[in-house]
């Protein structure tokens, strides 16, 4: 077979790892450009979506669909209100000072990691997928006839793999037209443009901020919920979002939303692609060798806003 | 009618304001004159709940805004047109008006009006604020202001590095805000700025109230504004 197939088969299965990745790391973007914390805990509000995805299919009899689609709605919202009883009990407490939030934020992961191995248990345990039917596709050869469709062994994906890349590119049109055409999202964006003015113009920044910290989180959640029928729910899962989500925010630039998802893009197909014909350390050394090169050339990353 | 009754205020454990009172009735203008750092602005946050209380009380029409949250402080009726405008940029017009009509639960009536007092804002409507010139984000920064109804409105120095203009154009409608009985706290550096519109007139010190005169008193005789302020 020659090298073509190869790289859709690549591009395919880093298409699923940027969908996720771009949920993930809008929340994370979401919670930095609003709220300007940085939060740690953000990979481990994925891993508990992804834990409690596995809870809910476990607990609800029936076709597997049925249990995935109540951990869909599930999973995002009891992460979504741990998020928030963390905001209001912590980090309201702490004025959002960007230093602190961060020590705040560590103590999070850690207690939010350790809760899950206590309760959970430290099995990787999978979600059966609510429907999974294997498509084999075409390619093009040039032969004796030539050219023609072949069906090259091994070039396939599932439907479910095409559902989740599908999923992801709705929920941020979602994210999307609720920051550009909400009443809600327009008090997110002033209070992310000038938090002071905000609150001398009656906006809430207490319950705002409260919101899109379950917001962010409730997106991490999600994207765990989508991925963990391929990946297996495990209580250290959290490590690689968080890492990827801070590379693809960094670059994508701090807080500019189309930034995220672009960079995502960009990061997760490099890595599918990287992952299939060299290695994965491979391609997350040269996605945090990235992350260094913009910092020092772009530090306001490539769509982001140099601060005035 | 605004009070600030023995307001102590500052940033952290920095005192800047001592004991500051003022008060500013409705239909008047009250301009707080003082040097760099004397604590206009401070007193303005101070009002505006944006700063915590050390001491003393701010009332409007009898009732303790320095008690309330901050966002509820706008509710009460303050609008507050801060210094460098400081609009919501990435905005647009529109946008950074229905956030003040909000404010104050005001309806699209309000809006008209403001628009108004503002035409240049009307043909400026889906811009965005960071687009318009100094000028026309001083004007709407003072409408979103206007947009709350608000019944006693801060201007932190409104006329700051505008052409003559439009310095024209703001002062129109700060004396019309105060035929309309609205209580006007105004903080300026430079006496010249104010005279022609100002009623009283207090001076600021190092956070201290030094005295309040009358305005016609000081175009009478420039002197006064000398002894205070030394400029």
């Amino acid at each position: 077979m020659e090298i073509g197939p190869y790289i859709m088969l690549a591009s395919l299965e880093g298409a699923v790892t940027a969908a996720v990745l771009a949920l993930t790391a809008c929340g994370l973007s979401l919670v930095f450009g609003v709220m300007r914390v940085v939060n740690i805990a953000h990979g481990e509000f994925f891993m508990l979506g992804a834990v409690i995805a596995w809870w809910v299919a476990q607990g609800i009899a029936g076709h597997p669909a049925l249990g995935f689609a109540a951990a869909l709605v599930v999973a995002p919202v009891v992460v979504g209100a741990v998020a928030v009883a963390a905001d209001v009990t912590i980090l309201r407490h702490l004025d959002y000072d960007p230093e602190r939030t961060i020590v705040a934020t560590i103590g999070l992961l850690y207690i939010i990691q350790q809760l899950t191995l206590m309760t959970y248990g430290p099995e990787a345990r999978p979600v059966q997928a609510p429907f999974s039917t294997r498509i084999a596709l075409p390619w093009l050869e040039h032969g004796p006839e030539g050219w023609q469709v072949i069906w090259p062994w091994g070039l396939g994906t599932t439907t479910y793999k095409l559902a989740v890349i599908g999923a992801a590119v709705a929920v941020l049109l979602g994210v999307w037209a609720l920051m550009a055409r909400t009443r809600i999202g327009l008090l997110m964006r002033a209070t992310q443009m000038d938090r002071e003015m905000a609150l001398a113009f009656a906006i809430p920044v207490e319950r705002v901020y409260a919101l899109v910290f379950g917001l962010g989180a409730g997106l991490a959640a999600l994207a765990a919920v989508l991925i963990v029928p391929i990946q297996q729910a495990h209580y250290l899962m959290g490590g690689d979002p968080l890492l990827l989500s801070f590379v693809v925010v960094i670059i994508g630039g701090l807080g500019s939303l189309p930034g995220t998802v672009l960079a995502a893009v960009l990061i997760g197909l490099s890595d599918g692609i990287i992952s299939v014909f060299f290695s994965p350390t491979l391609a997350k050394i040269l996605a945090t060798l990235l992350v260094g090169l913009v910092l020092v050339f772009r530090p306001q990353g490539l769509f982001g806003v140099r601060a005035p | 009618m605004l009070e600030l009754d023995a307001v102590s205020a500052g940033y952290g454990r920095a005192q800047v304001l001592r004991q500051v009172s003022l008060r500013v009735a409705a239909g008047e203008i009250l301009c707080l004159l003082g040097r760099n750092g004397a604590g206009k602005t401070t007193a303005m946050k101070a009002i505006m709940g944006l700063l915590p209380l050390m001491g003393g009380a701010v009332r409007l029409d009898g009732i303790e805004v320095s008690r309330l949250p901050a966002h509820h402080v706008p509710k009460a009726g303050i609008g507050y047109v801060p210094q460098g405008r400081r609009l919501f940029a990435g905005l647009t017009v529109a946008q950074n008006l229905e956030i003040g009509l909000r404010a104050g639960g005001a309806d699209a009536t309000t809006l008209e009006e403001v628009l108004a007092l503002f035409p240049r804002l009307g043909d400026r409507f889906r811009q965005r604020a960071q687009t318009l010139s100094g000028g026309e984000q001083q004007m709407l920064a003072t409408a979103r202001a206007l947009c709350l109804r608000p019944r006693a409105l801060l201007l932190d120095e409104p006329t700051e590095g505008l052409q003559p203009s439009m310095i024209e154009a703001i002062r129109d409608v700060i004396i019309r805000m105060r035929a309309a009985g609205v209580a006007v706290l105004m903080v300026e550096q430079r006496v010249d700025a104010v005279l022609p519109v100002a009623d009283r007139v207090t001076f600021l010190e190092t956070g201290c109230v030094t005295e309040t005169l009358p305005a016609e008193t000081l175009r009478a005789d420039h002197g006064i504004v000398e002894r205070y302020i030394g400029v």
